[in-house]
């Protein structure tokens, strides 16, 4: 048990973190999400009081 | 129905416990038991006071009386933790001073030592952090506290485990882990909180009004998530009685070692790094009144440090028994990680563009902006010590105690007094703190403090660190242990100097704090409109 997760964790499993962080990565950067960073960004600016 | 079931179940445990202390096997289990059914039968008196109350209607707003305790509870701990902090710093310049021949072991270095770490990292920084995050997590999701009263109970579990654990330390009970030191009974407790505390978090999240998650969230619930799981693994262990405080870990030999060091660097991960930069990501902006200066960059920025941080332990095991591929592994894990963390330093301190004068003026804001640079200084630091070659001169000097306090003091203190200052006048409604200049003194003492107490174990381990591996021309050992000991005396009594200056600063915000509480000074009540 010890040695098969040990050989899957320096290969597959490392290989599919590395490319879901890639794809994490990309994700942010894809095109047309500036505008909907800079709402999210801004969200501390609204709601200082809660309104029901 | 329920209220009944409840004042039951808080009866038996108060008898329960009652039973513990009669039979325990040691005073701290004793002592520890008698705090239990204290508190039990507290919260049982409490509960049959109010079980004929009508059901009040559903309250309105944000749920901010937690977090007004909260705040004061962390301004308490955080005295309480420095005191202790500066008078052991004393104890290691002046040792007569732990008084052994009238008290015996009890104010010992050694017992004494635990109780500073566990007062500011659990007691002030977690009972920061909860308070924050309460703080934060209703204001970006624009939603009001999930669970009712549950939050309440986080609160007060929380200090119950900071008492129990104290007690222990002072009582000689203890798992000899560093960080995680409350033995078995204490742990299981914290888990219960902890399983309460991310249910209140991830309620909260769940009912949000916002469409997205703002990032400050996604590190407070990698804070949560993640203390969850190394607490739980790093505490697997069996008690020799259940009447008993001492328990044996599962764990043997250097796997132990190395649990005890994924758990223990990941603390400081996750607890000292992830938690507060939450607090980083809502504060920095809302003080400064600017956006956060790149999205992207805070995405970019908490998934490499979730992906990455995890898998630094071993670098506080090189040279010893552990497989040199882990300790090699450690050590690059560690220099990789310079950069995910100078990334949110340079996010942090680049939402300051555009606002930079204000620096002049706020020094609410300069505090925050010294408590990002300490994070970029003892981040580089890190990996820095992290390196085997640097690491062997440095490992288990005064080097590692500096570190860490330039990391704590800077870091994780100056960036809660930040959020403290921001949050306290507008959770008691005034219109601003009772007085700035006092802020100021505050930061100066602090960042005074820091320096001194930095720069003198800078030069007292590394000293230490080539007093220790010096050999003569025969390849003997020139100095021994008390030499170093005897040559660090300066040092030590500079850095009790800082402490203290550090500690004079803190009890200065206590009393600003206290007075903006009050509505003294500037901190007149704000005037609310008529709805």
């Amino acid at each position: 048990m010890y040695t098969l997760l040990r050989a899957l964790a320096d290969s597959w499993a490392l290989v599919a973190l590395f490319l879901i962080f890639l794809g994490i990565i990309a994700w942010a950067f894809r095109p047309g999400s500036q505008k909907l960073h800079e709402e999210i960004a801004n969200t501390p600016f609204r709601n200082d009081e809660l309104e029901d | 129905m329920w209220n009944g079931i409840k004042v039951v179940v808080l009866g038996l445990v108060v008898l329960g416990a009652a039973l513990a202390a009669n039979y325990g096997h040691d005073l701290a289990y004793q002592v520890s038991a008698v705090i239990v059914a204290a508190a039990a039968a507290l919260w049982f008196i409490h509960e049959i006071k109010h079980i004929g109350d009508k059901p009040q209607p559903a309250p309105k707003g944000y749920m901010d009386d937690v977090v007004r305790a909260g705040t004061i509870a962390t301004i308490f701990w955080g005295i309480t933790g420095f005191t202790v902090g500066v008078w052991i710093a004393f104890e290691l310049a002046f040792p007569t001073i732990n008084f052994g021949d009238i008290f015996g072991p009890y104010l010992n270095f050694g017992r004494i030592r635990p109780l500073h770490t566990s007062a500011v990292i659990f007691a002030f920084g977690g009972n920061g952090l909860i308070a924050t995050s309460f703080y934060v997590v209703q204001r970006t999701n624009a939603a009001r506290l999930f669970g009712g009263k549950l939050a309440w109970f986080v609160f007060w579990g929380y200090q119950l485990f900071i008492v129990l654990a104290a007690v222990g330390y002072v009582l000689g009970s203890t798992q000899s882990r560093e960080y995680a030191e409350p033995e078995w009974f204490v742990d299981i407790w914290l888990t219960i909180v902890w399983v309460a505390y991310l249910v209140v978090f991830l309620g909260t999240i769940f009912k949000r009004k916002e469409p997205h998650i703002y990032v400050a969230n996604w590190f407070y619930l990698a804070f949560i998530v993640t203390i969850a799981m190394l607490h739980i693994f790093n505490n697997l262990a069996v008690p020799a009685s259940f009447l008993g405080s001492k328990s044996f870990s599962l764990f043997s030999g250097v796997q132990d070692a190395m649990t005890q060091w994924w758990y223990g660097h990941n603390a400081v991960g996750f607890f000292l790094t992830a938690g507060f930069l939450g607090m980083m990501y809502y504060f920095v902006p809302k003080q400064a009144n600017r956006p956060v200066y790149s999205y992207k960059l805070s995405i970019v920025h908490f998934w490499a440090l979730i992906f990455l941080y995890i898998w630094a332990g071993p670098h506080h095991l090189h040279y010893t028994a552990l497989p040199d591929w882990a300790q090699t592994l450690g050590m690059v894990m560690s220099v990789i990680l310079w950069m995910p963390s100078w990334g949110g330093m340079i996010n942090g301190l680049m939402t300051l563009s555009g606002a930079w004068d204000k620096l002049r003026t706020d020094p609410v804001l300069r505090m925050m902006a010294v408590s990002i640079g300490f994070y970029g200084m003892s981040t580089f630091e890190g990996p820095m010590m992290a390196i085997k070659a640097v690491n062997s001169l440095s490992h288990y000097t005064d080097w590692t105690i500096g570190h860490v306090h330039s990391g704590a003091l800077g870091w994780n203190g100056m960036i809660t007094f930040g959020a403290l200052y921001y949050m306290t006048p507008r959770l008691w409604k005034r219109e601003a703190l009772y007085s700035t200049k006092l802020v100021s003194y505050h930061f100066w003492l602090a960042t005074i403090g820091i320096v001194l107490y930095a720069s003198s174990m800078w030069v007292s381990g590394i000293m230490e660190g080539l007093m220790w591996r010096e050999v003569d021309a025969q390849g003997f050992l020139v100095n021994s242990f008390a030499d170093t000991v005897a040559a660090k005396f300066p040092m030590y009594f500079t850095r009790a100097t800082g402490g203290t200056l550090y500690l004079t600063g803190a009890l200065i915000m206590a009393y600003n704090l206290r007075m903006t509480m009050l509505g003294a000074g500037n901190a007149v009540t704000k005037a609310v409109p008529a709805e």
